[in-house]
């Protein structure tokens, strides 16, 4: 007979090792549905997974494609962490590309190389603006930054919308709804010539290390880790608790806007009205199935990635409907859930009495 | 004579070495991307139907759906292109910058851009189809059934193919009903049910008893068929879906270009193009007229249609005034495809401002 018993402890083991066992269980699920459809599971698989990254062009999509997925992750770990829901990233992300798309417009045609920092730095600004509005809203007036910080993800996208279509439309463009393309100056340098990965990867890398500096070696980490298990305890130590909501929100923020700032600048090179396939939602599941530690999100950020890789792939070569891969991103955030099940529970095997 | 017998021999194996090639050459593949899910209705179906025409006519092909305009879309064209596709089309608008990108990497492969206007190297073509003169005939048929000369029009986003769209059917519409007013309400979406179903509630509320739409979902047509309305199909017949409601539909049709142009391809005799295609050239198509039309609106419906196949008649022509009264093209003169192109004024006749 098998009993289920409450742990005394969630277990440190399973909490770095229910990640793994989500992707597992996907991959099974997953074969399963392709079996169900009528494909061949492993074959299927293989496309999925395996054929997008064999070559380096493959490879160097995989690392373009998880850089602002973790970046944004990273950010939102910050926020996460010290029990701040913020679930607004693609509008922060849209906001930092609105910021520093304009600033690159400004100096169109222009070249010099004080021009590609500012479009950065405007970008991260951008997204620490937009951050701060759930986060004065939250911490002065007591709203729920959850619902704040989604809705300005629409307010966002229709900014954007209005200023590619009107204001800051191509004057070349007959009236398209999109802006002229940056000068070489405003883009972030290619790293191989005729790959896609840009240095915007460097960004992401630098979140990484800052993030885990600030996580286990500064008091700050220290305050979010204590927030984050208990508000109450939080207030009776006297940590500065709106200052530091404020503060995570600007980091949020300004992952998110460079973020936005990588994929205008880097692969699209102008503004038009889809600068982000919803990497600013996505990022969530990364940094959740990160387990919302930098190097987790790393590993978290490749995996969600090669999905989108993956289904593009399958589809091309086998016909397999693209949106699974939507599925494979649902089914592994609905399987880390579930699994964290065994995080406060443990299956006890009893001999059975006679 | 022995000298003549291996040059025959010679010459008959490189003929049958052409011939060979030819065949080879017959065997073209080409691809489809697709912005949204092929579904059963809208703008990806149609293109969807076109490429199965492709395929009816001994071609194979391959799509890739749901495709955003984002980074993704150059990631999509140059994996098709690399796997042995020999023509691609794409078919959004906001494809066309990585179009132009791929296309240079890859001159041996032809690239086919809808909607857009860039053709940076001589293998790409660009096309589009002329669906204002399908939106002239829904206009005819708007004016002459409206009993409150309101007529309603959600539209997408103010640019110039729908701002065109929009100038078509009013011009159409006065010239039956002098009297009857276009209310636009802007969606700022070109599929977000919800949103289009609130929009056609709006113009209803506000006195509509016709409903054009330029958004791709049939929540227009459903929402009309409940409130007793007319409604027109937009890129599908749409007369399923709400078989009172539903006038006609405007159809885009793209199957005998696609499988003209995958053909040509084939033969060795593609070359760069721009394409706008109308009813004439069968690109954009009428469905069948409603039988609650009066007759005598059916057949002048069909005249009207004819006469805009065959050139006679123009869905611009003089005189035609903006909002502020403006003359914008003279009297029996038309408009050019170039005014056309980047049409971004009401005519007389329509309410409100276009949103800046």
């Amino acid at each position: 007979m098998i009993k289920i018993v409450k742990r005394d402890q969630p277990s440190r083991a399973i909490f770095f090792l229910t990640p793994i066992l989500a992707i597992f269980l996907t991959l099974v699920a997953g074969g399963l549905i392709f079996y169900i459809l009528g494909f061949k599971p492993f074959e299927a698989l293989k496309f999925f997974f395996i054929v997008p990254i064999a070559d380096k062009y493959g490879f160097s999509e995989l690392l373009l494609k998880a850089t602002p997925l973790c970046l944004i992750a990273i950010g939102l770990s910050f926020c996460f962490k010290s029990n701040n829901w913020n679930i607004g990233a693609e509008g922060q992300l849209t906001f930092g590309a609105i910021v520093s798309g304009g600033v690159a417009l400004l100096f169109y045609e222009q070249e010099g190389f004080y021009i590609l920092p500012i479009v950065i730095l405007a970008g991260a600004i951008g997204g620490m603006l937009y951050a701060s509005i759930p986060a004065i809203l939250k911490t002065y007036f007591n709203t729920n930054e959850i619902l704040v910080s989604l809705m300005l993800v629409y307010v966002s996208k229709l900014i954007l919308d209005y200023l590619v279509v009107g204001p800051w439309s191509n004057p070349e463009g007959f009236n398209f709804p999109e802006t002229r393309q940056f000068s070489d100056s405003a883009r972030l340098p290619l790293l191989f010539e005729g790959l896609r990965i840009h240095a915007g990867i460097f960004l992401a890398l630098a979140s990484v290390v800052i993030s885990w500096f600030v996580f286990y070696k500064t008091y700050l980490g220290f305050q979010m880790k204590v927030s984050g298990f208990s508000l109450k305890t939080a207030k009776y130590a006297g940590y500065k608790g709106k200052k530091m909501i404020i503060l995570v929100f600007l980091i949020s923020g300004a992952c998110a806007g460079l973020a936005g700032v990588g994929e205008i600048t880097g692969p699209i090179g102008q503004l038009h009205r889809e600068v982000s396939p919803d990497y600013g939602f996505t990022a969530i599941i990364v940094a959740f199935l990160g387990r919302l530690h930098p190097v987790g999100i790393i590993f978290a950020s490749l995996v969600v990635a090669i999905t989108y890789l993956g289904a593009e792939t399958a589809q091309i070569f086998m016909q397999i409907p693209k949106y699974t891969g939507q599925v494979f991103q649902g089914m592994i955030l609905f399987f880390l859930l579930a699994s964290d099940y065994l995080l406060f529970f443990k299956f006890k095997f009893i001999g059975s009495k006679k | 004579m022995h000298k003549f017998f291996i040059r025959s021999f010679v010459s008959s194996l490189v003929l049958l070495f052409t011939f060979t090639v030819a065949a080879i050459a017959k065997d073209v593949k080409a691809a489809f991307v697709y912005i949204g899910p092929t579904g059963d209705h809208g703008w990806t179906y149609q293109h969807d139907v076109g490429r199965k025409a492709v395929e009816a006519a001994g071609f194979k092909t391959t799509y890739v759906e749901g495709v955003p305009e984002s980074a993704d879309a150059e990631r999509v064209l140059r994996q098709l292109a690399n796997s042995g596709h020999d023509v691609i089309f794409t078919t959004s608008f906001g494809y066309m910058n990585p179009t132009n990108k791929v296309a240079k990497e890859f001159p041996n492969v032809k690239f086919e851009h809808a909607t857009g206007y860039k053709r940076e190297h001589p293998n790409v073509s660009t096309y589009a189809a002329r669906f204002y003169e399908g939106r002239t005939i829904l206009g005819t048929i708007a004016g002459t059934m409206t009993k409150s000369n309101v007529i309603g029009y959600v539209a997408s986003f103010p640019i110039p193919e729908v701002i065109r769209g929009i100038n078509s059917f009013t011009l159409a519409a006065q010239k039956v009903n002098p009297n009857i007013k276009t209310k636009i309400v802007w969606a700022f979406t070109w599929y977000d049910p919800g949103k289009e179903a609130e929009a056609a509630k709006a113009l209803i509320d506000q006195g509509a008893d016709v409903i054009a739409q330029h958004t791709d979902s049939t929540a227009i047509v459903q929402i009309a068929e409940k409130a007793g309305v007319y409604a027109f199909g937009q890129a599908s017949d749409m007369d399923k879906f709400a078989p009172k409601a539903v006038l006609t539909s405007v159809e885009n049709n793209w199957g005998p270009y696609y499988v003209d142009r995958v053909k040509a391809v084939a033969n060795g005799t593609w070359n760069q193009k721009d394409t706008w295609h109308g009813i004439g050239d069968g690109m954009v198509v009428i469905s069948d007229l409603d039988s609650q039309m009066p007759a005598d609106l059916r057949s002048k419906v069909k005249k009207l249609q004819a006469d805009l196949a065959s050139g006679k008649v123009h869905s611009f022509t003089g005189p035609i005034y903006d909002q502020k009264g403006n003359l914008m093209v003279a009297e029996g003169k038309t408009a050019d495809d170039g005014m056309l192109a980047g049409m971004m004024t009401y005519v007389k006749g329509v309410e409100g401002d276009i949103p800046k």
